[in-house]
C-alpha cells in the first residue's frame, strides 16, 4: 500500500434539507496533489471545511497521520487552508499575516523573521514584508495567502479555488507555480477547483464530485480517457453518448453493439442483450472512407463550425442521431456538407458510463 | 429661468444653513458679550470665567461626564458581545429578539423615564448615580449593537476561520483578528452613546435622585431663571466639544474606509 497521509472515510453532511455530502470516502497519498473537482453546489468546499475542522461532519472520520482528527478543532490539526477569497488579515502588514502562525507556535522571533522572510522569497514576493493587503494585487495577495499558510509547514495544504479570482492568463501562470512549489516542498496538496483544465493539468489524481458523492477518482488520464460514470464523461472535455444494445461478445472480448441502424465495435464485457451508454470522446470519432474498426456505421456529414483551432463537426446517423466530431481545424480539406461517410473509432476508447438490462427504464 | 435655476439651489442650502446654525451663532457671540442685555456691548472672557469658578456647575459637568464614559463604557462591551453572539447563532426567534432589542430607540424618551422611575422605585433602589448608569447604559446599547452589528455582516468570516486554521484559539482570535476589525464601528457608536448620554435631559430627569444632578439637568434649571450669559458660555463650550467629537467620528469612518 502506499503511504496514505490523511483518511477521509464515509464523510456524510447534512444542511437543513440539502444533503452537501453524502459517503465520500478518500485516501490521499503523502506528497500527492489531488484535486476535488466539480460543480459549484457539489459538496467540495464543505469536505474541505471539514478536513480542516471548520465544519462538523454528521457521519464518518477524518484521518490523519493516521490519527482520528475529526473532533479535533481546527486549530490542533495539521493541516492549513488557502481560502478562495485569500481571507488575509486587513489590519497587519504581509509580514504580520505571513508570521501568524508562527507567533501562535511561540517561534522565537528571529527564526520566524527568517522563515517569513524565506516564505517571502519562495512566493516572489521578497521585499513586500511591510505593505498591507490593501495596496497588494489579487496575485500577489493569493501568493501572500498561500506563504502564511505553508509557513507552518503543515502536513496537508488546503486549497479551496485559489485562483478563482484571477484572470485567465495570471491564473495559468500561478497554475505553474503551484504546480512547481508543490513538487519541490513535497507537501500534499488537496485542491479545489471547478474548472477541468485546472485539475487536468496540474494534478496527481482528481476525485469528481457530484451531488455530495466521488463519481470517480483517478489519474487525469483515467478520468479523461476512461471516465465511469455519465456525469463524469460530460463533465470533462466534449463527449458523445452513444447508447447501444450489446448483440454479441467475441472471444478476444470485443464487443459487437447495435447503434443507430449500424453495428459498433466496443471493449469491455457485457452479456448480449444488456443496454450499454459508452462516452466517446468527440476528437476520437473518424469519418471517411476507412473501415478498419470493422464498424457498419454511416452517417451524412450535417454541418461544420470552425473555432479557429478546432473544426467541429456534425454527424447525422440514419436514425436521426447526431454525433459531434472534433478535429483539426486549418486542414485542407473539408468534406463537404451532406456527403455520406463512414464513421468509425478506436474500439479501445470508447468507455462504459452505464449499463441496464433491457426493459430496465433509464 | 436659467439664473432661476442657479440661485434656487443656493438660495436653498442658504436659508437651511441660517435656520440651523443662525440661533446657534447667537449663542456663541453672547456668551462673549459684555453685558447681560440682548445688545452688544463689547467682547469679553467674563462669562467663562464665572463659569468656571462656579462649583455647582462644574460638579454637574463631572457627573455627566462620569455618567457618560461609565455608561457608553458598559454598553460598549454588553453591544459588542451582543452583536458577535447573536451574528454567530442561528434561532428561530433570533429576528424577534434582535427588533426588541433595538426598540428602545423608538420608544418616546418620557415613556422611558417613566418606566424607569416606576421600576426603580418598585425595586427600591435609591435614585442617584447608580440609577442613572443603569438607565443610560439601556438606552446606549442599541447604537453600539447596531453599529457593531452592521459592520459584522460585511466582514468575511473566513479571515477569522484563517486564525483558527493557522492555529488560533477561539479567544486568541477574538483579540487578534475579530476585535481589531470591528473596533472602528465600537467606538463610533460609543462616541454616539457617549454624546446621546451627555445631553440626555429626559430619563435623566426621571432617574436621578435629589444629590445628583448632570449638566443638561442644571442648564435647564438655571432656564428657569432666565437666560444667563454663563449659559451662553457654557453651551458654546459644549458646541466646541460636539464639533471635536464629530471631527473624531468623521476621521474614524476615514480610517474605516481606507483599510477596506
Amino acid at each position: 500500500m502506499e503511504d496514505t497521509i490523511l483518511s477521509i472515510e464515509g464523510i456524510h453532511k447534512q444542511f437543513d434539507t440539502v444533503k452537501a455530502l453524502d459517503g465520500v470516502s478518500i485516501d490521499v497519498r503523502r506528497g500527492e496533489f489531488l484535486t476535488l473537482l466539480g460543480p459549484s453546489g457539489c459538496g467540495k468546499t464543505t469536505l474541505l471545511r471539514i478536513i480542516a475542522g471548520l465544519e462538523h461532519p454528521d457521519e464518518g472520520r477524518i484521518l490523519l497521520n493516521g490519527q482520528d482528527v475529526t473532533d479535533w478543532e481546527p486549530n490542533r490539526r495539521e493541516v492549513n487552508t488557502v481560502f478562495q477569497n485569500y481571507a488575509l488579515f486587513p489590519h497587519m502588514n504581509v509580514e504580520r499575516n505571513i508570521s501568524y502562525g508562527l507567533r501562535l507556535r511561540k517561534v522565537p522571533k528571529e527564526e520566524a523573521h527568517r522563515r517569513v522572510e524565506e516564505m517571502l522569497e519562495l512566493v516572489q514576493l521578497a521585499g513586500f514584508g511591510q505593505r498591507m493587503p490593501s495596496q497588494l494585487s489579487g496575485g500577489q495577495r493569493q501568493r501572500v495567502a498561500i506563504a502564511r499558510a505553508l509557513v507552518c509547514q503543515p502536513a496537508v495544504l488546503l486549497l479551496d479555488e485559489p485562483l478563482g479570482a484571477l484572470d485567465l492568463q495570471l491564473r495559468r501562470q500561478m497554475q505553474t507555480e503551484l504546480k512547481s512549489l508543490q513538487k519541490r516542498l513535497g507537501i500534499t496538496f488537496v485542491y479545489i477547483t471547478h474548472d477541468q483544465e485546472e485539475a487536468l493539468n496540474m494534478s496527481d489524481r482528481i476525485g469528481i464530485l457530484h451531488n455530495g458523492r466521488l463519481e470517480q477518482l483517478g489519474t487525469p488520464d483515467d478520468i479523461y480517457e476512461r471516465p465511469i460514470t455519465r456525469f463524469a464523461a460530460q463533465f470533462i472535455g466534449q463527449s458523445n453518448m452513444v447508447e447501444a444494445q450489446v448483440l454479441d461478445q467475441d472471444p478476444d472480448g470485443l464487443l459487437t453493439l447495435r447503434y443507430a441502424g449500424g453495428t459498433i465495435k466496443a471493449k469491455g464485457q457485457a452479456q448480449p442483450g444488456e443496454l450499454l451508454t459508452l462516452s466517446v470522446r468527440t476528437e476520437r470519432v473518424k469519418y471517411g472512407k476507412d473501415t478498419r474498426y470493422g464498424f457498419d456505421l454511416s452517417g451524412t456529414v450535417k454541418a461544420h463550425t470552425y473555432t479557429g483551432g478546432m473544426l467541429r463537426t456534425t454527424l447525422l446517423l440514419p436514425d436521426g442521431q447526431e454525433l459531434t466530431v472534433s478535429g483539426m481545424g486549418g486542414s485542407d480539406e473539408r468534406v463537404a456538407v451532406g456527403t455520406q461517410v463512414h464513421i468509425q473509432w478506436d474500439p479501445a476508447c470508447s468507455a462504459i458510463v452505464e449499463r441496464r438490462e433491457p426493459g430496465e427504464k433509464a | 429661468m436659467k439664473k432661476l435655476g442657479k440661485w434656487l439651489p443656493r438660495l436653498y442650502v442658504a436659508v437651511l444653513l441660517a435656520i440651523m446654525y443662525l440661533p446657534i451663532l447667537v449663542v456663541v457671540i453672547y456668551s462673549f458679550n459684555d453685558t447681560k442685555l440682548f445688545q452688544w456691548e463689547g467682547f469679553t472672557l467674563d462669562w467663562y470665567r464665572k463659569l468656571m469658578t462656579n462649583r455647582v456647575i462644574g460638579q454637574a459637568f463631572w457627573n455627566s461626564v462620569k455618567l457618560a464614559v461609565l455608561s457608553s463604557g458598559a454598553a460598549a462591551v454588553l453591544g459588542t458581545v451582543g452583536a458577535i453572539g447573536m451574528s454567530q447563532s442561528h434561532f428561530k426567534t433570533k429576528g424577534l429578539l434582535e427588533n426588541v432589542s433595538i426598540i428602545p430607540i423608538m420608544i418616546p424618551e418620557i415613556i422611558l423615564g417613566m418606566a424607569y422611575l416606576a421600576f426603580f422605585t418598585y425595586l427600591q433602589i435609591p435614585f442617584g448615580m447608580v440609577t442613572l448608569v443603569i438607565a443610560h447604559t439601556a438606552f446606549c446599547i442599541p447604537y453600539i449593537y447596531l453599529n457593531v452589528k452592521a459592520r459584522l455582516a460585511g466582514l468575511d468570516p473566513s479571515i477569522g476561520e484563517a486564525a483558527l486554521d493557522l492555529g488560533a484559539s477561539r479567544t486568541r482570535m477574538f483579540w487578534d483578528i475579530t476585535l481589531p476589525m470591528i473596533f472602528p464601528a465600537v467606538a463610533s457608536g460609543t462616541l454616539l452613546a457617549f454624546a446621546m448620554s451627555m445631553d440626555d435631559v429626559v430619563i435623566s430627569f426621571f432617574a436621578t435622585g435629589p444629590q445628583v444632578t448632570t449638566l443638561p439637568l442644571h442648564i435647564y434649571s438655571m432656564l428657569k431663571m432666565g437666560v444667563t450669559p454663563e449659559i451662553n458660555a457654557l453651551c458654546t463650550i459644549m458646541l466646541g466639544v460636539v464639533f471635536l467629537g464629530a471631527a473624531l467620528l468623521r476621521l474614524l469612518r476615514a480610517s474605516r474606509k481606507a483599510q477596506q
